[in-house]
């Protein structure tokens, strides 16, 4: 990301006395206005009862008052990863710091800056087990970038604006400051612009010249390159110099579940989204390339499948502003340890450098690719049962919405779809939970996002599981005119755990039924529960009835939309790699791979690789974890 | 193989337990470790002596260098720098034996620091090897107690851990 987030020291001059005397309390509100914040989540508990008296008069922030911290945490999230900035978070201590923890988890395996503030008893108090004392800095060690505890009312200024700073620099990441009571109640001289004192932290943005000319000469020399897209590239706000270098060189881009956006969909080049459940030509692309270039991605598992046999034959170029990404699951040949926006800017140059000596010759790869593209489309099968398909519902709401919307969706079978189905076009429009898949994600990160993008459509896709989970916030919606729109996309069951157990369990559909749906007793009813918080409800149970629901949800923007979208149990999301194998067992549907006919010595594929990757290689695989 | 890193870190409430909880969560075994404070105010010294393979040593020293509090890292190889243990071993000892374990003791340049009629408390600094050795002539007699201090190692020649290192301010 870019450095802009210090505070300047040339703006709050005027309205700050650098000898005024201020409680621990106001030097919290007030250094939150002079970094410029303008829109807090929250909810008041004891320890934290100071600073919402001074919140209370402040004219530059506006507090949304959640019903759950885990919800302020991910509208934290959801303000961050629509807009590019600081989302903050506050609660109080204990219980209201540790209903914090799952979003702050989610934030540090998804690179999002998020601001945690929280309360924490005297400190005359902590370690003696007092009431509502909870060790959240101790719990938060292994989950945020860093973490802060604050006993002294003179050390709020320079903590926060510190935090926020670390929290926006570099690889971005959740901060917590946890304060105590003492410190917000007493009173100390407030010193602005603070001293930030970080001798530990100095990220590098600007990369070696030496390594950037070594990959430019890679990529053009390179017979089979592709560029493995990661979240990193929309989190550094590079996706402009990504089209650009992308154009340059006419090299094959994927984008991956958290980089879904950062590349237009529409673009000739995008072979689409690799992984589990990737398009057949992403994940073949990657598995046979000679050269992946990583653009701020990290080789997570669900991209790689099996490590060890992923992208046999590839050279690896990996830029990443974070060095402990590189080579940690795969060995680069070319580390690059900068600023991803910085990087392809350079890379730019020297691969026209490197290109002037050697025309590369993509054009066999692309042959391929093109005809991988033609015979393996994303698409879907009819469901078997008759019922609403929910890949045509998703299809539809991002059909009829279009790319300036954000999309935020929960986790499981609805995201997947959301992810293949919906075509996006612009960085930040894509929200989800990547790395650590927390259902109840949707709902909170949507009125975040629509926080931070008042002007932007706001659609929360989710499963009716999810949204069990988290769906108190849509009381925050209505109260605070946040009027989101949210897609149940409602199969009656948690359905990726379902699909999984279809599939590897002998169809045996333990503790996944939630009676939400066709034929069940509907508890809850969604559209009664929608209404009792004051939205619109809309229930869906026809193909015939899809647009006009999402079309009246497109018009109704003064309270927030429901739509239960009642679906198909049975459908199920394809392509699908199982879980632990090489991604050359990548299944188009159900017992349909990819057939190899092609000359394995050129995709490093050996005889019992493709032996084993035919039709029963997904029933053989019963590693599920899901 | 063993590898001594040295950290130079930022003296902060909970520094060890971020060190300490890092190695535990990334799978890295620790074999020794101190603690200490520096030649600078506010800044301390932790000696790792961590048992891994190059490539996932290059994994902990990354991890370890996002710590914010951490401000430098250096692997001491064994041959580049002087490294010392400490140990306190109390040995059962009788009016037999005393003047053999004596003598050992003074092989090894160790000291006797406390007597007792059936007991003695040897004082011993060195590398691993030299007390190890020590423990290994010492066993027969019976070792009651043993008390080790982690390993601290110091670069050899005139350069500093400290040196070209933004100083905190206080």
């Amino acid at each position: 990301m870019p450095a802009s987030s210090l505070p300047t020291p040339t703006a709050p001059a005027a309205e700050s006395d650098a000898h005024e005397i201020l409680t621990g309390a106001e030097a919290v509100v007030r250094t939150l206005e002079l970094i410029g914040v303008t829109d807090v989540f929250g909810l008041p508990g004891g320890a934290i009862l100071p600073v919402y008296d001074p919140l209370m008069d402040t004219k530059k922030i506006r507090h949304i008052l959640v019903r759950h911290e885990q919800g302020a945490g991910h509208a934290a999230e959801g303000y961050a990863s629509s807009s590019g900035k600081v989302g903050v978070a506050i609660a109080t201590s204990g219980p209201g710091a540790t209903n914090l923890v799952t979003a702050i988890a989610d934030a540090h395996m998804d690179s999002v800056p998020i601001l945690a503030i929280t309360g924490q008893v005297f400190s005359t108090l902590m370690g003696t087990d007092a009431f509502q004392e909870a060790d959240i800095v101790g719990i938060t060690m292994p989950i945020t970038k860093h973490s802060f505890l604050v006993t002294q009312p003179g050390e709020i200024p320079a903590t926060l604006a510190a935090a926020y700073h670390i929290a926006s620099t570099g690889r971005p990441g959740p901060v917590l400051v946890d304060i105590t009571k003492d410190a917000q109640q007493n009173s100390a001289p407030f010193v602005w612009p603070p001293k930030i004192d970080l001798p530990g932290y100095r990220p590098v943005t600007k990369a070696h010249g030496k390594q950037i000319v070594a990959a430019a000469q890679l990529i053009a020399e390179a017979k089979k390159p592709v560029f493995y897209v990661g979240g990193g590239v929309i989190r550094a706000h590079a996706s402009d110099q990504l089209l650009a270098f992308a154009n340059a060189t006419g090299v094959p881009v994927v984008t991956t579940l958290m980089a879904r956006g950062a590349f237009p969909d529409s673009h000739p080049h995008h072979l689409g989204m690799p992984g589990m459940h990737g398009t057949v030509p992403a994940v073949l692309a990657l598995q046979e390339a000679d050269l992946l270039v990583a653009l701020g991605a990290r080789f997570d598992d669900r991209v790689t499948g099996k490590a060890a046999l992923f992208a046999p034959k590839a050279k690896v170029v990996h830029v990443d502003i974070d060095p402990a990404e590189i080579s940690k699951i795969r060995v680069a040949d070319v580390p690059i340890v900068g600023d991803v926006r910085d990087v392809l800017v350079d890379l730019l140059a020297a691969f026209e450098d490197a290109a002037a000596v050697a025309t590369p010759d993509y054009s066999a790869w692309w042959k391929y690719l093109n005809d991988l593209r033609e015979e393996f489309p994303l698409g879907y099968t009819a469901t078997s049962d008759g019922l609403l398909s929910p890949q045509h519902v998703i299809q539809r709401i991002g059909e009829l919405t279009g790319p300036e919307a954000v999309y935020a969706s929960g986790v499981g079978q609805h995201q997947m779809w959301a992810a293949q189905f919906i075509k996006y076009e612009r960085p930040n429009s894509w929200l989800n939970s990547g790395g650590a898949g927390t259902m109840g994600y949707s709902v909170p990160a949507a009125m975040g996002a629509k926080v931070a993008q008042p002007d932007r459509v706001v659609w929360a896709i989710d499963g009716d599981g999810c949204f069990q989970m988290t769906n108190q916030e849509l009381a925050t919606c209505v109260i605070n005119d946040i009027p989101i729109k949210v897609a149940i996309i409602n199969n009656s069951s948690l359905g990726m755990v379902r699909q999984w157990q279809t599939l590897f369990y002998n169809g045996r559909y333990s503790n996944t039924d939630l009676n939400t749906g066709h034929q069940s007793i509907r508890i809850p009813d969604f559209v009664k529960l929608a209404e009792a918080y004051g939205c619109l409800g809309i229930r869906v149970e026809r193909e015939d009835q899809v647009d006009a629901a999402i079309k009246l949800a497109l018009e109704t923007n003064d309270r927030p939309v429901v739509i239960d979208f009642v679906v198909s149990a049975d459908a199920m999301v394809w392509p699908m790699v199982p879980q632990g194998v090489s991604n050359n067992y990548v299944q188009y549907a159900r017992d349909h791979s990819p057939t190899w006919d092609d000359d394995m010595a050129e995709t490093g594929r050996t005889e019992q690789d493709s032996s084993a990757g035919g039709a029963s290689a997904l029933r053989t695989v019963t590693g599920g974890n899901e | 193989m063993s590898h001594v890193l040295s950290l130079l870190v930022e003296d902060k409430p909970g520094l060890l337990t971020r060190v300490a909880g890092l190695f535990a969560r990334r799978g890295f075994n620790i074999e020794s470790l101190a603690v200490g404070p520096t030649e600078i105010p506010g800044l301390s010294r932790i000696t790792v002596v961590v048992d891994v393979e190059d490539l996932p040593l290059e994994q902990v020293t990354k991890q370890l260098n996002k710590l914010i509090n951490v401000i430098k890292i250096v692997e001491l190889e064994q041959t580049q720098s002087v490294q010392r243990e400490h140990l306190l071993i109390k040995v059962r000892a009788d009016n037999a034996n005393r003047s053999q374990i004596l003598e050992s003791v003074n092989l090894f340049r160790a000291k006797v620091v406390d007597v007792a009629p059936d007991a003695l408390v040897i004082e011993v600094t060195g590398d691993t090897a030299k007390t190890q050795a020590l423990l290994r002539v010492l066993e027969p007699y019976g070792i009651r107690e043993l008390a080790q201090s982690g390993l601290v190692a110091i670069g050899r020649g005139s350069k500093s851990i400290t040196e070209r290192v933004a100083l905190p301010k206080n």
